[in-house]
């Protein structure tokens, strides 16, 4: 008889004779192969994202290259090197390739930096945070974490990359055709959406569109695989509450996705015929209805905005456990605090449109559906609080990022309590508060988790382990250039700055704020260099990181009782059988500080979660 | 207050002050709770870090009455500013029955006021201090939104309907106007301001022999001020065959107008509907969609042929007519 370890090393031996290239690398059918797809497509995409975002930020702190009467130190060392220090020029550095008439040698007009802030915005969104959080992890680790050899549709998984990368160039496509890509905002409101005249843009606005449908139509397969795979093919033993916690999270995500993605495909094909076929869904010349559109948009958007931030909750919980070795504090209340938040997703949508002139009574039932959903939200906050509580805490890389999650999210979950209260929110809706809510909730949140998960689960996906110094650089850098460039967002939005504004030097009321765009910008270019240790983290530890043991971090979950890097179908010849929930650290009776889910304990009696 | 700190502009309307009380107190429970959560991060932290790799912690799985504990208080605190911003905001979207009417249209990239005396302005609003001012919203391309800073107020102007908001100033000087809601690739110049005058000037200003308008205001502010918005309507009211129809005899092909503003009107359908500004511009542009009772569905659309300007002046002349 032949050892496990050998069986599975020849199994997987075997699996790269039978697959060529082609089938290992391109049209894959492993769950594992999708996930590491989905993250390089969302790493690229988060490329032009971020760069898209620093030229906006440029922008708004240098209006049309120009530096002001008294540029400060920061401004002038910029100018040195990028600008014309004799005309107080400065112009975006290493744009001037791009033709008119997008830019000016280095210059934006108004009709690039519309496009720059709607393309940024759904690029993030749709490219980048969802693929990761779901494409990506919802891949490789629903299998693996409850002990299944892949998803229950591979093929069907196959086709959801593909189909997911065909509506990425799509999107990207938006830039090349005549009239640029799309400037509606990523919330493309009808009726300046709906009419080509209003923005000036024609195929950029239909392939947006199209890309978003066609996105749909992948995030639904992958939706239905991942609730099949978890209903019907976990481990013997693992029980709905035996579940790790970012597998609840995911599966939650996955009902969302399914149920709310139709509504925004519907939407958009209303669109596209207003734009194309003359139909007036959203055009009140003919009878149509331009709210209808915000209507449909939300309520699909705010359940959207829960798909981005449950992932990372689920990954914080994961988290958080393992390097404080101590159980998650209340695991059920985390789970039930999560399906709460998804139910109460569905009903609160109308907090997007106080201002749309809502009847005051309606607008007073949507700020109280709310205002509740602070509720769960504080029992997850306090219960990872909990979990660190007496705990024996290592601070290594993903945990540090999992702590700047728990502190980031506070941050974007009170200011959400002041959008939420309706008179405050007449003032600061459609300002740089909202902007900076945004922010702490999908950077502050879901990218740091999303960073978190990386450090964590890398050695995992890729074998090797990642560097801790450039890591340590890459998280303190992140968090502090993070905070400076999104905190003062607040102030200049309470202070009446108005988000999408492409050139704040015309508001003569703004001028006293500049200098925080300024600071904002400077350190936003800061935050991009942050992410330069990552990127030669990340490339550099793919191939030449130390080779990663089967369970480096000592975790209980079943994605660490695979060998690492895991084979073709997972486990080798028998699946894991589960014994008991996945955060049992520091047992009494028991040796080590951890207790995998499937080791059997002769003198103990299993111990349900 | 809170101008003082540099966190707010100048505050200048009666809102101003209840807003930004409002504002404060949430401050001060967010910053109560940052700080806790941010101290306790900071002190697990360093109190609970690893000493030596064989240290294991004590077992801790959960405990109901802290779970309740952080349950409950962050419910009672979400209902009390539930509480408080709920009234505040239906006394915020109440306007007063004596308040002044102004309409303004939003367009690309530019508002059109208009005050029902006859003056109209463009990017500019004149109004009395100490005197609640309604608006009345909409706009003919694509959503706008009425933004001044100093008065905390804000309303989208969407097109197709009308949104009211209204707002009583404290202090005579001139306050920034916005568009907030982004329009389109000018939207950054959308740049107004509410102009807010002593009444005895803003009566002089409004029969035009105040002081001059500004710039590309002066030629349209002159020409249209002595028509009154009701007396434009009136005009209309004729020109575009109204009244062939809409006669108090009996017989007339149209429902007689006088007094239907505010009242409920009998649909043929056997639903009534409450006779607004909205119900009467849809009556014009979609007659179709809702038949009085009695009358057949023979009345042409009016779409196309008037401005959103025509309708507020026809729908302020329908609300003249008082049944006699
Ligand atoms: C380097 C990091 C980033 C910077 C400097 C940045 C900056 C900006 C700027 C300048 C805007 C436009 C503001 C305006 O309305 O004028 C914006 C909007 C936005 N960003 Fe980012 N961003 C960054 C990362 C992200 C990430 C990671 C996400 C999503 C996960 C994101 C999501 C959004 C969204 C949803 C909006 C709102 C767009 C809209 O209102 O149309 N951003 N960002
Ligand atoms: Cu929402
Ligand atoms: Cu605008």
């Amino acid at each position: 008889m032949t050892s496990p370890a050998h069986a599975e090393a020849h199994a997987a031996h075997a699996e790269h004779h039978q697959l060529g290239f082609v089938r290992t690398y391109l049209f894959s059918t492993d769950h594992k192969m999708i996930g590491r797809q989905f993250l390089f497509m969302a790493l690229f995409m988060m490329i032009i994202g971020g760069s898209l975002a620093l030229m906006m930020r440029w922008e708004l702190a240098w209006p049309e290259g120009n530096v002001g009467p008294e540029p400060n130190a920061a401004t002038r060392v910029l100018l040195k090197l990028f600008g014309d220090a004799s005309s107080g020029d400065l112009p975006i550095p290493f744009t001037k390739w791009i033709p008119e008439p997008y830019m000016y040698a280095g210059h934006m007009p108004p009709e690039f930096y519309n496009a720059a802030f709607t393309m940024h915005a759904t690029i993030m969104i749709f490219f980048v945070v969802m693929p990761i959080l779901v494409g990506c992890f919802g891949n490789f680790l629903i299998p693996l974490m409850i002990g299944a050899r892949d998803m229950a549709f591979p093929f069907l998984n196959m086709l959801s990359f593909w189909v997911g990368a065909v509506a990425g160039v799509l999107m990207l496509a938006a830039f090349f055709v005549p009239g640029g890509a799309a400037a509606g905002g990523w919330t493309s409101y009808a009726p300046l959406s709906a009419v080509p005249t209003y923005t000036g843009v024609t195929w950029g606005q239909n392939l947006w569109c199209i890309s978003l449908i066609v996105l749909g139509a992948s995030s639904l397969m992958g939706s239905i695989n991942y609730i099949t795979t978890i209903i019907n093919m976990r481990a013997p033993g693992m029980t709905y509450f035996r579940l790790p916690l970012t597998v609840w999270s995911l599966f939650i995500t996955a009902v969302l996705l399914l149920l709310a993605l139709p509504v925004l495909t519907a939407a958009l094909a209303m669109l596209l015929l207003d734009r194309m076929a003359g139909t007036s869904f959203f055009l009140p010349a003919g009878g149509g209805e331009p709210l209808l559109w915000q209507h449909l948009f939300w309520f699909f958007g705010h359940p959207e905005v829960y798909i981005m931030i449950l992932p990372g909750m689920g990954i914080a919980s994961e988290i958080l456990p393992v390097f404080a070795r101590k159980p998650i504090f209340g695991y059920r209340a985390m789970a039930f605090s999560m399906i709460g938040i998804a139910f109460l997703g569905w009903i609160v949508w109308g907090h997007h449109m106080f201002q749309s002139g809502m009847n005051p009574t309606l607008g007073t039932s949507f700020m109280i559906s709310t205002m509740v959903i602070a509720v769960p939200s504080a029992i997850k906050t306090f219960n990872w609080l909990g979990t660190l509580w007496g705990g024996n805490i290592r601070f290594t890389i993903p945990m540090l990022f999992a702590l700047g999650f728990v502190a980031m999210f506070v941050i974007g979950g009170l200011s959400g309590i002041f959008m939420a209260s309706t008179p405050v929110d007449i003032f600061i809706h459609d300002t740089y508060f909202i902007v900076a809510h945004i922010h702490y909730v999908l950077f502050g949140g879901s990218i740091f988790a999303i960073f978190g998960a990386i450090y964590f689960w890398f050695p995992k996906m890729f074998g090797r382990m990642m560097n801790n110094f450039l890591g340590y650089v890459h998280f303190w850098g992140t968090l502090i250039f993070y905070n400076g460039t999104f905190f003062p967002m607040h102030i200049i939005g309470i202070g009446g700055h108005m988000r999408r504004i492409y050139n704040p030097m015309q508001y003569e009321f703004l001028h006293p704020l500049q200098h925080w765009n300024v600071f904002m910008t400077v350190s936003a270019l800061g935050l991009g260099l942050a992410q330069i240790p990552f990127v030669i983290n990340f490339l550099y530890s793919l191939f030449f990181g130390p080779k990663a043991e089967r369970n480096p971090w000592h975790s209980n979950t079943l994605e660490w009782v695979a060998v690492t890097p895991p084979p073709h179908g997972n486990f080798g010849p028998t699946l894991p059988t589960v014994y008991r929930g996945p955060y049992e650290y520091s047992s009494p009776g028991v040796e080590e500080d951890y207790l995998p889910q499937d080791r059997l304990l002769s003198d103990r009696p299993a111990h349900a979660h | 207050m809170l101008e003082k700190l540099g966190l707010f502009p100048a505050a200048a309307s009666t809102h101003a002050g209840r807003v930004d009380a409002l504002y404060l107190f949430l401050i001060g429970v967010s910053a109560f709770f940052a700080i806790l959560i941010a101290t306790l991060i900071v002190v697990f932290a360093f109190k609970y870090r690893r000493r030596s790799d064989d240290e294991q912690p004590k077992l801790i799985e959960g405990s109901l009455a802290l779970e309740l504990t952080w349950s409950i208080v962050p419910f009672g605190i979400a209902m009390l500013i539930f509480l408080w911003g709920a009234q505040l905001f239906v006394s915020l979207k109440t306007p007063p029955k004596n308040a002044l009417d102004v309409f303004v249209v939003g367009r690309q990239w530019m508002w059109k006021v208009q005050h029902l005396e006859g003056r109209r302005e463009i990017d500019e609003l004149h109004v009395p201090v100490g005197r609640p001012v309604k608006l009345t919203l909409t706009s003919e391309d694509v959503i706008h939104s009425f933004f001044v800073p100093a008065f905390r107020i804000k309303q989208d102007a969407v097109p197709g309907r009308y949104t009211e908001e209204w707002f009583e100033a404290t202090a005579v000087g001139s306050y920034h106007l916005f568009c907030s809601q982004y329009c389109g690739t000018e939207h950054s110049r959308m740049i107004g301001r509410v102009v807010v005058m002593e009444p005895a000037d803003y009566q002089a200003w409004l029969s035009g022999d105040g002081r001059p308008a500004a710039g590309a205001n002066a030629a349209l502010a002159t020409n249209a001020a002595a028509v009154s918005v009701a007396t434009a309507g009136e005009g209309l009211f004729k020109d575009l065959g109204c009244a062939t129809c809409h006669k108090s005899k009996p017989g007339a092909l149209g429902p007689s107008l006088a007094g239907v503003f505010g009242s409920q009107v009998q649909l043929q359908s056997g639903a009534s509907v409450a006779a607004d500004e909205s119900y009467l511009r849809e009556s014009i542009l979609n007659p179709d969609a809702k038949i009085v009772a009695g009358y057949q569905p023979v009345m042409p659309t009016f779409q196309g042929q008037v401005s959103e300007e025509d309708l507020l002046q026809l729908i302020t002349y329908i609300k003249t007519l008082r049944s006699s």
